[in-house]
C-alpha cells in the first residue's frame, strides 16, 4: 500500500463527502427550521439524477444549463413537498410530520418505479467530462473535479446566503423562535418554503453528481445516500450547516478509507461501519460535533 | 388608536378571555395589571395576531385621523406592518444571532435607507449594545437582553409599542433605566401598552390602567385613581 493509493482513496473520500454534504445540508436546514426530519429528502437526489438524465441525454443541453435546471427542479420539488406534507401538519405532533414525509418518500419511489421502471439506467456524461487527468499518483476524471468544485461553490454560496442576507437572517431567526420571528414581521411560510427550496435544490445537484460518479441510477437510488447524509447531519449536529458539512466529509472519508484500506472481505460491512461511527460519536457527544445544546436556549 | 372590543379567546379548549374590552388612545401609556394566569399575555398575543379571538373585534388606527382597520383576523406579520410592535414575554431575543442581527430583524419589513441610522440611535440609547454588536445575543446579561429586545422592537418604528413584562427578572437599577427610556419613547409620540406584574411601577408609569382577573376586566381608570383604590391596594400594591 503506497502513498499514491492512499492519496487516491482520500480523493475518492472527498468526492463522496461533498455529495453527502450537499444532501446533509438540506436535512439540517429543514430540521433546524421545522424541527422535523424530511424523509423524502433522499428521493430528491433520485429526482435530480433522472432530471439530469433527461436533460443531458435526451435534450442534449450543455452541462452548466443542465445543472441550473436540475437545481430548479429540486427547488420546485422541495416547495411541493413542503406544501403538501409539511404545511398542513404544522402544529400537529411531531410524529405526524415524520409519517407524512415517510409517505411522500414511499410515494416518490413507487411513482419512479411505475413510470421509469425499476431497471437501473446507465448514465454517461459527455466524453469530455470522462477524460482522465493525472496529478502525480492520483488519477481522476474531469467529472470528479466538477463535482468537488460545484459542491464547494454551492456550500460557500449557501453559507454566504445564511450568514449575510436578509433571507438568511430571517431563516435563522425563524429556526430559533417561530412566534417571535412572526412578531418581527417575518412571513414564516415564505421563509420555510425558501428553506425547503434551497435544501432540496442542493440535494438534486447531489443526484446529478451521483449519476456522474457511479454511472447508474434507479428510482430507489436516493434511499441509502439519503440515510447516510442524515447520519452525516446527525454526526455534525443536526440544525448546524457547518456541522452537516463536517459530518459529511468525516463520513465520506472514513467510509472510503474503511473500504479501501481493509482487506476486501470487510468491504460489505461499509454501511454497518457508517452506523457504528454514528453510534460512537453520539455516545461521546450527544448533540453531534457542532450541535448546540438544546438546553441552553434562553 | 386601539379598541379591543369584547373579545373572547380560547387556548385549546380553555376559555381564557371573556368579554375583554380595552381602549388605548393615541399618545397614552396604558398598563394591564393582574395576577398570574389572568390572561394578560393572552390579551397581548391576540392583539398582535399570534392568537385570534373567537368573538369580538380589534380595531386599530395607526394615528390620529388615520383610517381604522379591523386587525383581529390578520396574521402577525401584517399587523407589524401597520405599526404595532410587540416585545414578547421573556424578551425573546434570538440568542444565536448577533446583537446587530437582532436589530436588523426588528427592521425586517422596512425598505427605507434609514435603518443604519436607527441602529445608531438605538446604540446611543443603550451604548452597551454597540460594544457588543457582534456578539451572540445569548451571551448578554438579562438586562442587556431586555435593552436589545426593546431596541429591536423600536427598529420597526412602531406607532404602538406592546411590552410584556419588561421588568421580569431584572435588577431594580436596570428596571429604572428601562422605564425611564419608555417614558422618553412615549414623549416622542409612541403609544405604549404594557403588561406588568410589578403593579407599583406600572401604575406609576402609565396614564391609565386596566385590571384583569381570571380573563375579565374587573377595574379600569386613571392610574392615579387606581393607586388609591382600596381593592387595588390590597390585591396588587401590598397595602392593607
Amino acid at each position: 500500500m503506497d502513498f499514491g493509493y492512499i492519496a487516491q482513496q482520500l480523493a475518492n473520500g472527498l468526492i463522496l463527502g461533498s455529495m453527502y454534504a450537499l444532501v446533509a445540508i438540506g436535512f439540517s436546514m429543514i430540521y433546524g427550521i421545522v424541527r422535523l426530519i424530511n424523509f423524502a429528502h433522499g428521493d430528491i437526489v433520485m429526482i435530480g439524477a433522472f432530471t439530469t438524465l433527461v436533460l443531458m441525454e435526451t435534450a442534449g443541453l450543455p452541462f452548466p444549463l443542465v445543472a441550473f435546471f436540475v437545481l430548479l427542479t429540486g427547488c420546485g420539488m422541495g416547495i411541493l413537498i413542503e406544501r403538501i406534507s409539511f404545511r398542513p401538519m404544522r402544529g400537529a405532533p411531531q410524529v405526524t410530520g415524520f409519517i407524512a414525509s415517510l409517505g411522500i418518500s414511499i410515494m416518490l419511489q413507487n411513482l419512479g418505479i411505475l413510470t421509469l421502471s425499476a431497471q437501473p439506467r446507465n448514465f454517461s456524461f459527455p466524453s469530455y467530462m470522462q477524460r482522465i487527468l493525472n496529478l502525480g499518483p492520483v488519477s481522476f476524471r474531469v467529472v470528479d473535479v466538477v463535482i468537488i468544485l460545484t459542491a464547494f461553490f454551492l456550500m460557500v454560496a449557501l453559507i454566504f446566503l445564511v450568514q449575510k442576507t436578509k433571507l438568511g437572517i430571517a431563516m435563522r431567526a425563524t429556526a430559533e423562535n417561530i412566534d417571535v420571528a412572526r412578531l418581527m414581521g417575518i412571513d414564516i411560510n415564505k421563509t420555510i418554503m425558501a428553506t425547503f427550496a434551497i435544501g432540496s435544490g442542493l440535494a438534486a445537484i447531489a443526484g446529478l453528481m451521483w449519476g456522474g460518479k457511479f454511472g447508474q441510477i434507479d428510482p430507489l437510488m436516493g434511499y441509502v445516500p439519503g440515510l447516510k447524509s442524515f447520519v452525516a447531519a446527525v454526526i455534525g449536529g443536526v440544525g448546524s450547516i457547518p456541522g452537516a458539512i463536517l459530518g459529511a466529509f468525516i463520513l465520506g472519508l472514513s467510509e472510503v478509507l474503511f473500504v479501501g484500506l481493509l482487506p476486501p472481505i470487510y468491504s460489505s460491512y461499509r454501511d454497518a461501519f457508517v452506523f457504528g461511527v454514528l453510534i460512537i460519536i453520539l455516545i461521546a457527544m450527544p448533540n453531534g460535533l457542532l450541535g448546540k445544546d438544546i438546553g441552553d436556549k434562553a | 388608536m386601539l379598541s379591543v372590543e369584547n373579545i373572547d379567546v380560547y387556548r385549546g379548549r380553555t376559555h381564557v378571555l371573556r368579554q375583554v374590552d380595552i381602549h388605548v388612545k393615541h399618545g397614552e401609556i396604558i398598563a394591564l395589571i393582574g395576577a398570574n394566569g389572568a390572561g394578560k399575555t393572552t390579551t397581548l398575543r391576540t392583539i398582535s395576531g399570534l392568537l385570534h379571538p373567537a368573538k369580538g373585534k380589534i380595531l386599530y388606527a395607526a394615528g390620529k385621523g388615520k383610517r381604522q382597520i379591523e386587525i383581529s383576523s390578520l396574521p402577525p406579520e401584517q399587523i407589524v406592518s401597520t405599526g404595532v410592535s410587540h416585545c414578547p414575554e421573556g424578551r425573546g431575543v434570538f440568542s444565536q444571532l448577533s446583537v446587530k442581527e437582532n436589530l436588523l430583524v426588528g427592521a425586517y419589513l422596512r425598505k427605507d435607507n434609514k435603518i443604519e441610522q436607527d441602529i445608531q440611535s438605538i446604540y446611543e440609547m443603550f451604548p452597551i449594545l454597540e460594544e457588543r454588536s457582534t456578539q451572540a445575543a445569548g451571551n448578554l446579561s438579562g438586562g442587556e437582553q431586555m435593552m436589545l429586545a426593546l431596541g429591536r422592537s423600536l427598529m420597526s418604528r412602531p406607532k404602538l409599542l406592546i411590552l410584556d413584562e419588561p421588568s421580569l427578572g431584572l435588577a431594580p437599577l436596570v428596571i429604572e433605566t428601562i422605564f425611564n427610556k419608555l417614558k422618553k419613547i412615549n414623549t416622542e409620540g409612541v403609544t405604549i401598552l404594557i403588561v406588568e406584574q410589578n403593579a407599583v411601577m406600572a401604575l406609576e408609569l402609565s396614564h391609565r390602567a386596566y385590571v384583569l382577573e381570571t380573563g375579565r376586566v374587573t377595574l379600569f381608570g386613571r392610574s392615579a385613581d387606581l393607586t388609591l383604590n382600596p381593592e387595588v391596594q390590597k390585591a396588587y400594591l401590598g397595602g392593607e
